[in-house]
């Protein structure tokens, strides 16, 4: 059996008296869609947050290209080729979205000599510039350069969210809500966009939007009140017991 | 954005080079205007700057509130004197061992502080520099309550330090590679890199950068340049004391900083010059000039918020562009 | 009486969200207007009462002056204008009251030592403990069961909510501020008679009362209580412990020397291990 991508064994996490996630694990493969979902609270996430490293988890392991990463910080997690987009948009907003999206491209500079110069003055960066803008154009935002990231549309921030993570080039993205607080054309872009993107990067959806969800997902995997109730095919999950009961009510 | 001001344009440049062209000549004018006594306090001032401006580089640009500095300016200090016990007389040894030990030191506080953040970061800082506190103050080895004396002031090969214009010049010339330093240092890509972690730190860390790191690098940075000024003021008073290491010392460094202007690269050295001349002016007219430097600070809390260099920068640069 | 300075302070700095480093001038100022009336009436009892009255007007008036225009200011430049408050404090005082130390006595009654379980213990310090517990009971009630006492805990953990709420914030502000101010003067006038009443007092216990509730968890009381007892009792058990363990494992003259810094330092010590365990203090009254 080949070896997925990345491996969620057995993670708990707690805050204080409240559980959030317990003895959760699943998997996700190489070049997959996978998507999670759960009702609101079910500790989406802040699994999340403990697969891109933010957080620890209290118990369990988060294996990654057969890594066990578990105790590695996010900076490192991504440079091994794991991306993060946030729930609630957190880019550089006094910057310009071309200034955003180097920064990202910078960041993959994987020697340390290149952040760490002191004597140059920044202006060797023709090169950065360009394939920011390559991927400005890839998620259509190209004409917007100049903009100031905190003047943008609340669809276009999303869109920005997306392309961050994406310019590290990572072999897993971990989209927290992207289309959250979109209306229908942004979050048709934005599907489309994720379908695009599914062709050459492996996708950890976050999502509410079940349309969207059934449309992307190769396979889904449902956390309810912090408890991974089951993985597989959108036509398993649908059909689910505990799942409808979660989502419909007691009598589904 | 935060941070503009320390843009230097070429204009901003040349005017610090032709302050510093002025400042030269100081030693002279006042030993022929017969106020030689005067000299020595002019280098205590440029000290003090050194140490606010090393300081500002830490708060202003790199966003770390920190309330500890006084432990590495005393850092520096006490190995100099420690040094020159041992029969260490050479400021080129006994110099750079004060910047190492004090980033040394940086090293250590900061790669366990700066772990936590906001007002945890300032008392942690504030913590370990009081651990230095109490204890040099108990080594008796290191004189204890009085502090540690020196001998002479260093040996800087053909410079005779005990003149007091030479000494000045020394600290004038410490000063101004300082700052060329921190400006070549903030336009190369560690500052774009430092300021972006400062507009939004999980993200940046989110791409990949290794943020602590960086600012960890900030830190020692500027916990280095205070050793330097630590070296400075143990040869001028030829005594460490550890009062250089008390809390009150890292407050009116941080004091001298936020009233020049945090984030302006010559902040610091504003704030300093203020401060101390402001002291000095005052104390002549009043026993209670703590009153009137207190009433003044208020002043600038709630006239010129962000600090003198900031309100300066205002009035000088109307019309010019900056970012 | 730690607990007294820790539990103003960290209401203002939960509620107000400032850093208020002039707290340790009001437990000056009580401290001195405690000797004042004192030594004016002859009773400590008076002495005591007048201090936190005018001391809770001196904090009153302050807020209403001053430190009103801080609350939406950076921390830093609350540091600054606090800072500078403790400059013009101090040289006010000492204007008033000169640079020597000023006698404040300990009631008659209660200068000896009482016996207790077998063991002598003076008096005046057992009556510190007992207001200590008096005034944490009170607080606690006032705090756990009055409506007033609700309105503190939601500003502690939600400002805008509270605000969004009704709540004449700006009173609640100015009396918890008071509250605070009298808190200090309490402890400036319980503790006047055993440390010297003199310019700069202030600022020693200040920095303990910070590390008390950087430990506790800042905006919550019962932080600020757990807080200066470990504080407390990690100085005391250090002081006495410390010496003696290092010399039996240490050559004596270093033993001499490192104890009693280890032993000051060891609150900074706990400080750090708590901060690095529970990186928001022991009870964060903000989530």
């Amino acid at each position: 059996m080949s070896e997925s991508l990345l491996a969620i064994d057995g993670v708990s996490r707690h805050f204080g008296g409240v559980t959030a996630l317990s003895d959760v694990s699943f998997s996700v493969e190489a070049g997959e869609v996978h998507a999670l979902i759960g009702p609101n609270g079910a500790g989406k996430t802040t699994l999340i947050h403990q697969i891109s490293g933010a957080q620890r988890p209290d118990a369990g392991r988060i294996v990654f290209a057969g890594e066990d990463v578990t105790a590695l910080p996010m900076h490192t997690r991504v440079q091994r080729g794991m991306a993060r987009s946030w729930q609630i948009t957190n880019v550089f907003n006094r910057l310009t979205l071309l200034d955003n999206v180097v920064l990202a491209v910078k960041g993959r500079q994987r020697d340390w000599g290149s952040g760490f110069r002191f004597w140059k003055p920044v202006d060797d960066e023709q090169a950065l510039i360009d394939e920011a803008r390559g991927w400005l154009t890839e998620v259509g935002l190209a004409g917007r350069e100049r903009a100031l990231a905190g003047s943008l549309a609340h669809g276009e921030q999303r869109q920005l969210e997306v392309v961050l993570a994406l310019a590290t080039k990572p072999k897993l993205l971990l989209l927290d809500e992207p289309m959250a607080g979109t209306g229908p054309e942004e979050s048709e872009r934005m599907v489309v966009l994720i379908e695009k993107l599914a062709r050459h990067v492996t996708i950890l959806l976050v999502e509410h939007d079940m349309d969207a969800v059934f449309r992307l997902a190769d396979r889904i995997s449902v956390l309810v009140g912090g408890r991974l109730v089951c993985t597989g095919t959108p036509e398993e999950v649908r059909v689910h017991p505990e799942v409808r009961r979660a989502y419909l009510g007691e009598d589904a | 954005m935060a941070g503009a001001i320390y843009r230097q344009s070429t204009r901003r440049r040349l005017l610090a080079a032709g302050a510093f062209a002025l400042l030269a000549l100081l030693p002279p004018v006042l030993q022929a205007l017969g106020q030689e006594f005067y000299i020595s306090f002019a280098a205590r001032v440029l000290i003090f700057a050194l140490a606010a401006t090393s300081l500002n580089f830490i708060v202003g640009f790199g966003g770390m509130v920190a309330f500890g500095h006084a432990a590495f300016f005393g850092a520096g200090a006490y190995t100099v004197a420690v040094l020159m016990e041992s029969g260490i007389a050479s400021a080129f040894v006994a110099w750079p061992a004060a910047v190492a030990m004090a980033a040394l030191l940086a090293f250590g506080i900061g790669f366990v502080s700066l772990r936590t953040r906001g007002v945890y970061f300032i008392m942690i800082t504030l913590a370990f520099a009081q651990m230095f506190y109490y204890l040099a103050i108990s080594m008796k080895n290191w004189g204890g309550d009085d502090g540690l004396s020196l001998a002479a002031r260093s040996a800087f090969g053909p410079l005779d330090l005990k003149h007091d214009p030479t000494f000045y010049w020394v600290a004038l010339a410490s000063l101004g590679l300082c700052l060329y330093l921190l400006d070549r240092i903030t336009h190369a890509r560690f500052g774009r890199v430092l300021q972006a972690i400062r507009e939004n730190e999980s993200r940046m860390e989110g791409l990949g950068y290794p943020v602590l790191g960086y600012k960890l690098l900030c830190f020692v940075i500027g916990a280095a340049m205070a050793g330097l000024a630590g070296a400075l003021i143990a040869n001028h008073g030829q005594l460490a004391s550890p009062n250089l290491l008390q809390w009150t010392q890292s407050g009116t460094l941080l004091v001298m900083v936020i009233v020049g202007g945090v984030g302006a690269l010559y902040g610091g050295a504003v704030g300093a010059v203020v401060l101390l001349l402001v002291e000095e002016v005052l104390a002549h007219y009043t026993t209670h000039w703590h009153a009137a430097l207190g009433l003044i600070l208020l002043l600038v809390v709630f006239r010129a918020p962000k600090g003198i260099a900031a309100w300066a920068h205002g009035l000088f640069s109307r019309g010019e562009k900056h970012e | 009486m730690l607990f007294l300075l820790a539990a103003g302070l960290t209401l203002v700095f939960g509620i107000m969200d400032m850093i208020n480093l002039a707290h340790g001038s009001l437990y000056m100022v009580g401290a001195y207007l405690a000797a004042a009336a004192a030594a004016a009436s002859g009773s400590f009892v008076i002495g005591v009462l007048a201090a936190i009255a005018g001391t809770m007007a001196v904090g009153a008036l302050l807020e209403l002056a001053v430190l009103r225009r801080l609350y939406t200011r950076d921390h830093l430049s609350q540091v600054l204008a606090t800072f500078a408050l403790i400059l013009i404090a101090n040289e006010a005082v000492r204007a008033i009251w000169g640079d020597q130390p000023v006698m404040l006595n300990a009631p008659e009654a209660l200068a000896g030592p009482v016996e207790i379980a077998g063991f002598s213990y003076p008096a005046f310090r057992l009556l510190i403990i007992a207001v200590g517990v008096l005034v944490a009971l009170a607080l606690y009630v006032a705090v756990a069961k009055t409506r007033v006492g609700m309105w503190v805990r939601a500003g502690a953990s939600n400002r805008e909510m509270t605000e969004a709420l009704g709540i004449n914030v700006k009173r609640l502000f100015t009396l918890v501020f008071a509250v605070g101010a009298g808190l200090c003067a309490l402890a400036g006038a319980m503790l006047g008679p055993l440390l010297a009443v003199q310019v700069g007092m202030g600022e020693s216990i200040l920095i303990l009362a910070f590390v008390v509730i950087v430990i506790g968890g800042i905006g919550s009381i019962r932080g600020a209580l757990v807080g200066s007892l470990l504080v407390g009792v990690v100085d005391t058990l250090g002081r006495a412990l410390l010496p003696w363990l290092l010399r039996s494992f240490l050559p004596g003259e270093v033993a001499a020397q490192l104890g009693p810094a280890l032993a000051a330092i060891l609150i900074y010590v706990l400080m750090a291990a708590i901060l690095f365990w529970k990186p928001a203090g022991l009870f964060p009254a903000r989530g």
